[in-house]
Parts: structure tokens; C-alpha cells; sequence
């Protein structure tokens, strides 16, 4: 185990390697090389239609890519027999833009449904350990019983994050997991997501176009324009001269994030 | 392999062996163990965690409920041997909890017999009302259309009549077809002991334009076309597409839900003639081919058989048939709410009642044709 550890630690947990994906005669990606490493919070922005979703699909292997590779703990996922697939598909946790909760289960019953589908457990332990995850998501127990169209846009994140958790993922991908979001609600999240990211020593990636998320949660930002991906620390992006990239971290709205940044850098200190 | 967990002691000194794989993949024989745990226990206690592997979140808050369990006040619990890092937050998750006491599950109040007759009848009187209602809505907006063109979304009905109508012609001519060969087939075989083979003329003439024919149409456009009426609506609902159209000041029944009725209640009797056509072109086929009656005969015979009236008792049908279908298809997709289960249900629900509602319909025109002699 310890050999095996720092062998592992080495290793990128993503690895994508000249990725090109084309629709038609469209083309989304032009070669998209980048490492996520063990305990990073990625941030992945760009702008609308620059292929952030469809970044994340190749990489979760919903889709397979037109040319390039991408591998998930060294290990290429279209190229796997289905039950190594299987395998590595438990090692990370996705939370899909809307929550994608099953919409005629109850939350408990959404919760459980990997737990059942993978390990044979009584009926007691699966409801202790839907309610450790409500507790690590800040989820009230009366939640538990509501369908999914009965809860708060907020509450919905939370769930699918706890159900993106159940099996104990390393990884935790979430698309987009402010959108929506009053400032409010959107600041505790960023919160619970730098509390799971320390607590449970996971790696993020997560597609955003909140700036105040990313300043506040990620390690490293990577930045999709003109098909290719260029990924930096955030105060190594902001000093970029590509002009898409000064305009997103330079335009207004992310002046105004920069304000706020500043004003509650003493607190935090 | 040996068992992922021993307690080892005696009197007030206890020890909790730890072993082997942690990870949640072991997570069914940790439970077990866990369970053979006695029930009390006091004095002090060490969990020796040196020989785990992977202990995982969850196989760890399993066992940290299991030692809540026990009084805290006799007992206490020393972690030893490289505990996981998420001992400490798991502890702090652990007890505030313990105080809430788990108070949420509050279970439905049971029901007698009575009471769920009682909440039945209650249901169908509301559901009663509600159709009512959406019928009479319907028919007041249908009445302003007809004073007010502009609202009769000419072009959404003309879209319906031919997504409902002109596509379904292959089907419904197909099975019309097969059904007055079948029937055609099975009363010549009867008919031929008395000699009487021309009178499959009359048998199927009169089946096919009284009955079959707007019938059979009816049945397959309720499953074809009532199924889409609720399943259209039903996902615009989910979506809050109508929500945003009624925000608009637009009127979803107008642009949704008359276009849709009419658009049926033209395509119906259309096919139903199409129908008609093919249910006499079969017979006529089996007849020639099996019975030796060839087309000349046929027709002739087919003028002597039918009534004048014979065509339009089945043609008056189509039209009532279409409105049932349509507004049936389209109330269940509008009842549709909150999740994707609701949509299948109550699509089912709008074929089914709807195939209902065309057979009684359809029973009630055979005992008032038959009173009127029509």
C-alpha cells in the first residue's frame, strides 16, 4: 500500500492528451491537453459553447472522443472492459448541472439507490449512511422524505452532491454547481465545498462561471478558448494577455467579484 | 481472513481490534460484526485501528454510531493505531445529532375502510369537477373563436389535422383492410352451410360503415394520438412551458389544447372514410378470391344492402369520438405535476380512458340507433 501510494500520488488523477471532438464539420475541441492532480480543485471555464459540457461527458466517458485520450487514474476509459469501466466509474462522483435527482424518487430513496445497487446491506445501515451524507451537505432529516420537485433549487444541489458521495467517490465532478443560486445560497455552497474537499481529501473538477467560486474554492483554473484549454493558477490566468481571458477576469462583473475578494481578504486573515 | 473486528476484555478494560479492509466495499461484514457487538458496555475502551486498510467514511461513522450506542457516561473511547483523518468531523456530525433525536419520521395516520371510500369518493367528485370545468373552458373559448377568427390558430390546427389525420393513413388503412378480411373470411364460412356466400356482402357493408370502421379508426388514433396529446402537454408542464404562456397572457387552452380537439375532430371523420374504403375493398377482395362473387357483383349487391343512412350512422360518430379522445388526452396531460413517473401514468390513463369512453360511447349510439331506427 504505501509503495502503491506514492507511485499513485505522482500520477495525475485526469490526464487528457490532445482531445479533439467534432460535430460535423464543427469542430469544439482542437487538441485539449491538461493534468488535474490528487487534492486540486480544477476550475474549468469558457465561454458559452466553447465545449465545457462536452468536456466533461468525454471525460466521464459518456462520449467517446473523435481523436485523443483521456485517462482517469492512468488509465484510458475507452479502452476498458466493462467491468474495470464499472470500477473506475465508482471512483467518481458526478453532479450534473440540474441535480439530475430521479424525479419520482423521494430523496432518501435517491440517495440509496447506488448503496442498493452495489452493496448488500440492511435496510438500517443504508438509512444511517443516507443520513451521515445529508449530514456532510447540511441537508435537514426532514428532507430525506420530500420528492425532488418539493425541494428549493439549493436544496437539490445539495442532494445530488450527497448522492454523488454515497459511494465514497476520490474524485467529484459538478457542472455548474452554483448556477441558479442566490448569493447567498451560492457562498454556502462554496463553503460546503471547500469543507468536503478538505475533510474528505477529495479531488474537484467542477465547470463554473461563477467568479466568486472560483476565487474562492479553486487551486487551479483551466481556461477552454479557441478549442484548446490553457490551465494556470488564477493569479497566473489573471496576468494573461489572451484576449478572452482578460476580458473574463477583467470586465466588470469580475471587477466586482475582485471588490469583494478584497474586502473580505482581512476577515478571512 | 479474520473477522474486521474482535473486542478482546474484561471488567473495565476493553479493547476493539480492528482488521483488515475498512473500505465501503466491506461494508456488508463490518455490519454484521457490528451487530454481534453486546449491547452494554462500561469502563474504558481502545480501538485499535493499526491493521485497517482504507478505512472509509462510511464503514467509520458505522462504527462511531455503534459506540455512540453505548451510555457515554460509563464508557469511555480512546482511538489508537493511525485512526482516519475524518475521525475528528465525523465525531463533530455525530453529536448534535444525537440530541435532535431523530425526531423526523413522522409516519401517514392509518386509514380504515371507510375513510378510504370516503377519500375515494371525495377524489372522484373533484375529478368530476375538473373536467367539467376544463370541458366548459373548452367550449367558451371555442365559442369566442368562432366569433373571433384571429384565435383559431388556423395554422396549428391545419399541423394537427396532418400530424393526426395524413400520417396515420397507412395504419388505419392497413388494419381496416386485415379486420373486414378477417370478418369477411369468418362469415363466408358461416354463410356458405345455408348457400347464402352473397350475403358477406351485406355482412360487411354494414359492419364496416356502421362499426368497424370508426371504431377501429377510433381506437388506434386514441393510442396514437391521445398518448401524444398527453405526453406533448405533460412534458411542456414539467418544463413550465405553460406556466411561462399563461405568464404571457396567452390562453394554453386556445393555443394548446382547441387546436389539438379540432385538428382530431376534422382528421377523425376523414380517416374514418379512408377506413370505410379499405374495410369494402377487403371484403370485396376476400369475396372475389374465396367466394367467386367478382366485383360487379359486389357493387351491386353492396347498393342493394345498404340503407341510405348506413354510411352516416358511423361517419356522426367520428367527430364526438375525436372530442372525447382529444380532450381526454389533453386534461391528462395537463394534469401532469413534478416528475417523469406522473407523465408515464397519466398517458397510460388518457388512452385508456379514452378507449373506454369511445366503446361506451359507441354503445350508447347502438341502443339510440336502434330506439330512433335510424
Amino acid at each position: 500500500m504505501p509503495a502503491d501510494a506514492a507511485a499513485a500520488a505522482d500520477l495525475p488523477v485526469i490526464a487528457v492528451r490532445g482531445l479533439v471532438n467534432r460535430f460535423g464539420s464543427q469542430t469544439v475541441h482542437d487538441g485539449l491537453d491538461f493534468d488535474v492532480r490528487r487534492g486540486e480543485v480544477f476550475g474549468i471555464v469558457g465561454g458559452s459553447g466553447a465545449g465545457k459540457s462536452v468536456l466533461l461527458r468525454t471525460i466521464l466517458g459518456l462520449r467517446t472522443p473523435t481523436a485523443g485520450r483521456v485517462e482517469l487514474y492512468g488509465r484510458n476509459i475507452q479502452s476498458l472492459a466493462a467491468a474495470e469501466r464499472g470500477a473506475l466509474v465508482r471512483r467518481y462522483g458526478v453532479m450534473f448541472q440540474n441535480g439530475a435527482l430521479i424525479s419520482s424518487l423521494n430523496i432518501e430513496d435517491n440517495l440509496e439507490l447506488p448503496l442498493q445497487e452495489y452493496l448488500e446491506l440492511t435496510p438500517d445501515t443504508r438509512a444511517e449512511l443516507v443520513r451521515l451524507k445529508c449530514l456532510l451537505v447540511g441537508l435537514e432529516p426532514s428532507a430525506a422524505q420530500k420528492y425532488p420537485s418539493q425541494l428549493s433549487g439549493g436544496m437539490i444541489k445539495r442532494a445530488a452532491v450527497a448522492r454523488a458521495l454515497m459511494l465514497e467517490p476520490e474524485l467529484l465532478f459538478l457542472d455548474e454547481p452554483t448556477a441558479g443560486l442566490d448569493p447567498i445560497s451560492a457562498a454556502a455552497f462554496d463553503e460546503l465545498l471547500s469543507y468536503l474537499h478538505q475533510q474528505l481529501r477529495l479531488t474537484v473538477v467542477m465547470i463554473t462561471h461563477d467568479l466568486d467560486t472560483l476565487f474562492r474554492t479553486c487551486t487551479r483554473v483551466g481556461v477552454m478558448v479557441g478549442g484548446r484549454m490553457i490551465s494556470d493558477t488564477l493569479p497566473a490566468l489573471m496576468q494573461s494577455d489572451e484576449p478572452w481571458i482578460r476580458s473574463y477576469f477583467h470586465g466588470p462583473r469580475a471587477r466586482l467579484a475582485g471588490h469583494h475578494r478584497a474586502a473580505e481578504a482581512p476577515l478571512h486573515g | 481472513m479474520p473477522a474486521p473486528l474482535a473486542l478482546q476484555g474484561s471488567g473495565d478494560d476493553w479493547r476493539l481490534t480492528l482488521t483488515g479492509d475498512w473500505s465501503l466495499a466491506a461494508l456488508p461484514a463490518i455490519e454484521a460484526t457490528l451487530n454481534d457487538l453486546p449491547p452494554t458496555l462500561s469502563g474504558v475502551l481502545v480501538c485499535d485501528w493499526s491493521r485497517t486498510s482504507d478505512p472509509g467514511i462510511s464503514s467509520t461513522w458505522l462504527l462511531m454510531t455503534r459506540l455512540a450506542a453505548w451510555n457515554s457516561a460509563l464508557l469511555a473511547v480512546r482511538h489508537e493505531g493511525g485512526p482516519p483523518h475524518t475521525l475528528p468531523f465525523l465525531a463533530a456530525l455525530l453529536t448534535p445529532v444525537d440530541a435532535a433525536g431523530g425526531a423526523a419520521t413522522h409516519a401517514e395516520p392509518t386509514v380504515g375502510f371507510v375513510g378510504t371510500i370516503g377519500r375515494w369518493a371525495v377524489r372522484q367528485w373533484w375529478e368530476a369537477r375538473a373536467v367539467t370545468g376544463f370541458f366548459g373552458r373548452i367550449v367558451s373559448v371555442f365559442a369566442r373563436a368562432l366569433s373571433l377568427p384571429r384565435s383559431l390558430r388556423l395554422t396549428s390546427v391545419v399541423r394537427h389535422v396532418y400530424e393526426t389525420g395524413i400520417t396515420a393513413v397507412p395504419i388505419v388503412s392497413l388494419i381496416a383492410f386485415l379486420i373486414s378480411v378477417i370478418v369477411a373470411y369468418l362469415g363466408a364460412q358461416q354463410l356458405s352451410s345455408f348457400g347464402a356466400n352473397i350475403y358477406v356482402v351485406d355482412l360487411v357493408a354494414i359492419a364496416v360503415l356502421r362499426e368497424l370502421g370508426v371504431m377501429l379508426t377510433s381506437i388506434i388514433i386514441a393510442g396514437r394520438s391521445g398518448s401524444a396529446f398527453a405526453a406533448e402537454l405533460g412534458v411542456m408542464q414539467l418544463n413550465e412551458e405553460i406556466a411561462a404562456l399563461q405568464a404571457m397572457g396567452l390562453n394554453p387552452v386556445e393555443l394548446l389544447v382547441l387546436p389539438r380537439v379540432l385538428g382530431l375532430a376534422i382528421a377523425l371523420p376523414l380517416l374514418t372514410i379512408v377506413a370505410d374504403a379499405m374495410g369494402l375493398a377487403g371484403g370485396g377482395l376476400l369475396s372475389a378470391l374465396d367466394l367467386h362473387i367478382s366485383p360487379a357483383q359486389f357493387l351491386g349487391r353492396l347498393h342493394d344492402a345498404l340503407a341510405p343512412t348506413t354510411f352516416w350512422a358511423g361517419l356522426i360518430k367520428a367527430p364526438i369520438f375525436a372530442a372525447l379522445i382529444g380532450i381526454v388526452g389533453c386534461y391528462r396531460g395537463m394534469q401532469v405535476r413534478d416528475s417523469a413517473r406522473e407523465l408515464g401514468r397519466l398517458t397510460t390513463l388518457a388512452v385508456v380512458q379514452s378507449i373506454f369512453l369511445v366503446i361506451l360511447v359507441d354503445a350508447v349510439f347502438a341502443v339510440l340507433y336502434v330506439k330512433l331506427d335510424f
